[in-house]
């Protein structure tokens, strides 16, 4: 049979509990098809046809995203199980913390956009006289102005392949008002979320395997996930725990040689601010030396800005990176930027919608034909979508009648978050052997823990990596989901996990409490 | 020193890739429009910027699930009808959280289930909720599903020709090798088996492994509803040379002739039985842009798979999560679709009545078009038996084409280009979506509004009629 047989492809399985370890053999993924319709003995002679396992595409078998990976897996078949057995277990529902999804925890969305989301939706109940009494005023007033940007108020319409030109017009005005310095509607392209947009500098940038992007470690596995799936070479760049996940230009400079000497041209250095799974902002002193760095050596700079209305700390505040550049006298002809954002995290945190875009400077006429190609291939974003990133970059004033009800919504979630942030964070810090940075900002908390060599050995011996042996106990004794390291990349022999902050503040207790109960329990069993 | 995103350092894919849907005559078009002249936009199949309204019942459910405090407000029944609150409970009683809440990676399992439902009553068959994964939007289906199949340049997809460029795009941008296989304009654009084996022979000669046939039924640009028997044949041909085949249904409520009405290729395949039924891979593609919604804007869409490994499904499931997961309004948009009222319910007239006349109305242009394009001198148009286009054959005078080369232009888009500057017509060029050597194409969609149509087919006339007088010899048209 031609194409890579199963027992002898690379090592880089499904799952987030993959380790770098090249001791871990083929590792079995649970099935989690739950279907009943597979006749068994189907499942069992596919060889003779066009599309199995040894015949697909083997950027798609190399590619890997812990975020929704094998511990998830394995907390559905969990929930599958409470729902079967009631009482079965000493906890009775799965506490999904591995994935940046407020609105799945309880989070409300804020009214004011879904009102003016539901009268776009549709737009025939604008002109009646009851809707003014289940709308507020200024969400009717908006929805009006927005309909006037589509031709025919027609939002089931396929857009402009940017996106309306409206929209766009208003992000670049809440761009403009954010950094005080000037944004085009030209160059920005609304997307289904801030991942397409990724995708599509991916696959623009990397031409073979040659072709390398530097990323943070620990890194949102989308970036090692479309780099892979391009074809292309991750050059990592280490962010150092000890100082607070900070970001050293010598690191930066050192790996960028390491792999100029292997042959691999570096085109891009992505930077995620504030960080994931880290959570650092970065200070305006160390974007500085980012930008210079990007500007000396051609780099293309790869801003992801999705979380950059999440910060929790006083000293700290966001800066966009093309303010930054702008800020040092650096235009359109010094550096390339791209930045990221989504209507997916900030107080918002509407993940389900896929609303973000990218702002592309300092781009060629010629490369922007080839972007606005691309786009136009899967013709355009969801219109809803746009319509809710244009709110997000755009939202009441003070004086608006909305205002004061908006602000309370988003200040409540926001101070929340701080809270839960903070509070998580005393909690692992108390744990035996586990030490946690703060949560500066984004979503996450990523604790460190030391593992006891037992308990490494234990986890070889399952054929997981040890923090993923870490996770799935976690899971089985208290229902609670967190993301091992491994699926972010870490310092090779430390481990951690990430765990989110989203869960409702009423919980976070209990969270704490069944944690710490489960550590101690854990430590017990496997202290040296 | 060059730059990384400098031009010339740019993915070759990329630069090679085409998509003359928004391409020049668009830009061309868009342009024009900036400066004043009034555009009809017939390049794209987007029945609501055409002025088709949207469905009342969908809008509403969505509306209602957009904004659930209106569900708990005493007076949100002044407004919406009853069933729309019971159906935007369901729906948001589905989801986890919501419509800001990532769904699973495959799509809210609920919907999925309807979905399936929905597959079991138009074919008589069951279908596995489990192996039917939403998108935004079928092209992302597409997307996914070639990228997991082409490995590298030796990999052909057959694609009909003339395609629907999303094919010969995504196959370019991907790396592959597009086989062509041309579809018959004087036997109604039919399917023959000849063709197909030719193109594969001719692609293996060269060293291409032809993984997959794409079917597109009904056919876009073509229009064409394939008979049963033809399906059929496709089946056993992909069957005999190891291809899966990717059925591009999109189109399937959109029929205007009632000799050859919707079948689906997984009920062809199942009706055949035997091991075939067991062993030939299958996906299939379906979405809510098209039909009589039109919803291009919700990007919604599915697809199903049928005869795939498990493992290679989980593979796909994989790939799908990197993205999170496909936008919640987009999946409920399919579960009304595939559950629309029914009869009692207090919207199923309106619906009804909503429905038919879109459906009723785009037939009578498919006609009026068709016979439209036939009245015109060195025009041959195929009735337009499905989807939402007319593709008619424009002969072009030789004088034509060299003015054409002059203009350093290919012959079909300096007619359209000229076509647009006349009249305001946009179209796309037939180059667009390939065709056989020396033989000429536009596409137009049969969406302009009823009343419209007249001026636009006597606007389309009089331009032709007198480009074709002036390009003509005076012995009239010769062949090249």
């Amino acid at each position: 049979m031609k194409g890579l047989d199963i027992h002898d492809r690379p090592k880089k399985l499904r799952g987030s509990s993959h380790s770098r370890n090249p001791q871990s053999s083929v590792f079995i993924p649970i099935r989690f098809l739950n279907t009943t319709s597979v006749d068994p003995s189907m499942a069992s002679d596919y060889s003779g046809t066009p599309v199995t396992l040894d015949t697909i595409n083997p950027k798609v078998l190399n590619c890997e995203y812990a975020v929704r990976g094998e511990i998830v897996t394995l907390a559905q078949n969990l929930q599958q199980e409470l729902k079967e057995n009631p009482g079965s277990r000493t906890f009775d529902e799965i506490l999904y913390c591995n994935i940046g999804n407020p609105q799945s925890l309880g989070q409300q969305p804020i009214t004011f956009f879904r009102e003016v989301l539901a009268l776009c939706d549709h737009p025939a109940i604008l002109d009646r006289a009851e809707t003014q009494g289940l709308f507020s005023a200024d969400s009717i007033e908006r929805a009006f102005q927005i309909l006037d940007q589509i031709p025919g108020r027609a939002t089931g319409a396929y857009s402009h392949s940017q996106g309306i030109k409206g929209l766009r017009d208003t992000i670049a005005s809440g761009i403009e008002a954010r950094d005080g310095y000037p944004a085009d509607s030209n160059d920005i392209f609304l997307t289904d979320g801030a991942s397409p947009a990724v995708h599509m500098m991916m696959q623009l940038l990397i031409r073979s395997e040659k072709d390398g992007i530097l990323c943070p470690i620990p890194q949102y596995p989308l970036y090692s996930a479309s780099i892979t799936l391009h074809g292309g070479t991750l050059v990592p760049y280490y962010l150092d725990e000890a100082t607070g996940w900070g970001l050293e230009i010598s690191e930066l400079k050192n790996q960028l040689e390491a792999a100029k000497s292997k042959g691999i041209s570096v085109r891009a250095l992505a930077v995620i601010n504030p960080g994931n799974p880290t959570g650092q902002v970065l200070s305006e002193s160390n974007q500085r030396e980012i930008v210079e760095f990007c500007k000396k050596e051609k780099l293309v700079l790869l801003a992801d800005e999705v979380y950059q209305e999440n910060i929790y700390v006083p000293d700290k505040q966001f800066h966009s990176f093309k303010k930054v550049s702008r800020t040092m006298g650096y235009g359109e002809k010094d550096i390339s930027i791209v930045s990221f954002q989504s209507v997916s995290k900030g107080y918002y945190g509407e993940c389900g919608k896929r609303g973000g875009y990218m702002e592309i400077t300092g781009f060629s006429p010629e490369v922007r034909e080839q972007i606005y190609k691309m786009a136009s291939v899967n013709l355009c974003s969801n219109i809803s979508g746009q319509i809710l990133a244009s709110l997000v970059m755009s939202p009441p004033k003070v004086g608006d009648e909305s205002y004061e009800s908006y602000f309370a919504e988003k200040d409540a979630i926001l101070s929340s978050l701080a809270r839960r942030a903070k509070t998580l964070e005393a909690a692992l810090n108390s744990l035996e052997g586990v030490t946690c940075n703060r949560a500066e900002g984004a979503m996450y908390l990523f604790p460190r823990i030391e593992l006891p060599k037992k308990a490494i050995e234990a986890a070889k011996a399952a054929n997981t990596a040890p923090d993923g042996f870490y996770a799935s106990r976690l899971l089985d004794a208290t229902g609670i989901v967190v993301v091992p390291g491994s699926g972010f990349r870490q310092v090779p022999g430390t481990w951690h996990f990430r765990c989110t902050i989203l869960p409702q503040e009423d919980r976070i207790p209990a969270i704490v409490t069944r944690l710490t109960e489960f550590h101690k329990g854990f430590m017990d069993e496997f202290r040296d | 020193m060059s730059k990384p995103l400098d031009y010339e350092n740019l993915n070759e894919n990329v630069k090679k890739c085409q998509y003359a849907v928004r391409g020049e005559l668009y830009l061309r078009a868009s342009e024009l429009q900036k400066e004043g002249k009034k555009i009809i936009f017939t390049n794209v199949g987007n029945p609501h910027a055409l002025g088709q309204k949207p469905l009342t019942f969908p809008r509403q459910v969505i509306a209602l699930c957009q904004a659930p405090f209106l569900l708990d407000d005493p007076n949100v029944g002044l407004v919406f009808p009853a069933d729309t609150i019971a159906r935007a409970k369901h729906y948001l009683s589905l989801t986890s959280g919501g419509l800001g809440a990532y769904s699973d990676s495959r799509g809210v399992p609920g919907v999925r289930k309807e979905i399936a439902d929905f597959i079991e009553r138009r074919d008589g068959y069951p279908s596995d909720p489990e192996l039917i994964f939403l998108t935004d939007g079928a092209s992302k289906g597409v997307m996914q599903i070639l990228n997991s199949i082409i490995r590298g340049e030796q990999d052909g997809i057959l694609v009909p020709v003339p395609q629907y460029p999303l094919y010969s795009a995504t196959i370019s941008l991907l790396g592959g090798s597009l086989v062509p296989y041309y579809l018959e304009e004087t036997a109604n654009w039919g399917l023959d088996i000849v063709n197909l084996r030719e193109s594969v022979s001719q692609a293996r000669s060269q060293g291409i492994t032809v993984r997959a046939m794409v079917i597109i039924n009904p056919g876009n640009p073509t229009g064409q509803c394939l008979s049963e028997a033809n399906l059929k044949e496709v089946l056993q041909f992909c069957y005999q040379n190891n291809l899966v085949l990717l059925g591009d249904e999109v189109y399937q409520q959109n029929i205007y002739q009632d000799e050859r009405p919707f079948i689906s290729a997984r009920k062809v395949l199942m009706d055949m039985g035997g091991p075939i039924s067991k062993e030939l891979q299958l996906v299939s593609f379906h979405t809510v842009s098209k039909g009589y919604w039109g919803e291009c804007g919700q990007r919604g869409g599915y697809f199903e798979m049928t005869n795939i490994p498990p493992k290679t499904v989980e593979e796909i499931y994989k790939v799908a999560s990197i993205s999170l997961s496909p936008n919640v309004p987009g999946q409920i948009f399919l579960g009304l679709m595939v559950n629309p009222p029914k009869p009692g319910d207090i919207s199923y007239e309106r619906f009804v009545r909503e429905s038919k006349g879109i459906l009723e109305s785009l037939r009578r242009r498919a006609q009026i078009m068709t016979d439209g394009f036939n009245s015109c001198r060195n025009v041959v148009c195929n009735f337009t038996e499905g989807a939402m286009y007319s593709f008619p054959q424009i002969r072009l005078p030789p004088k034509a084409i060299e003015a054409a080369k002059k203009a350093g232009k290919v012959p079909d888009v300096f007619y359209c280009l000229k076509l647009l500057e006349a009249t305001g017509i946009s179209t796309v060029p037939g180059s667009g979506f390939g065709q056989k050597e020396g033989v000429f194409h536009l596409r137009t969609t049969i969406l302009p509004a009823e009343e419209d149509m007249p001026p636009i087919m006597t606007s389309f006339k009089k331009f032709n009629d007198e480009f074709m007088e002036q390009y003509e010899d005076y012995r009239g048209y010769s062949r090249m």
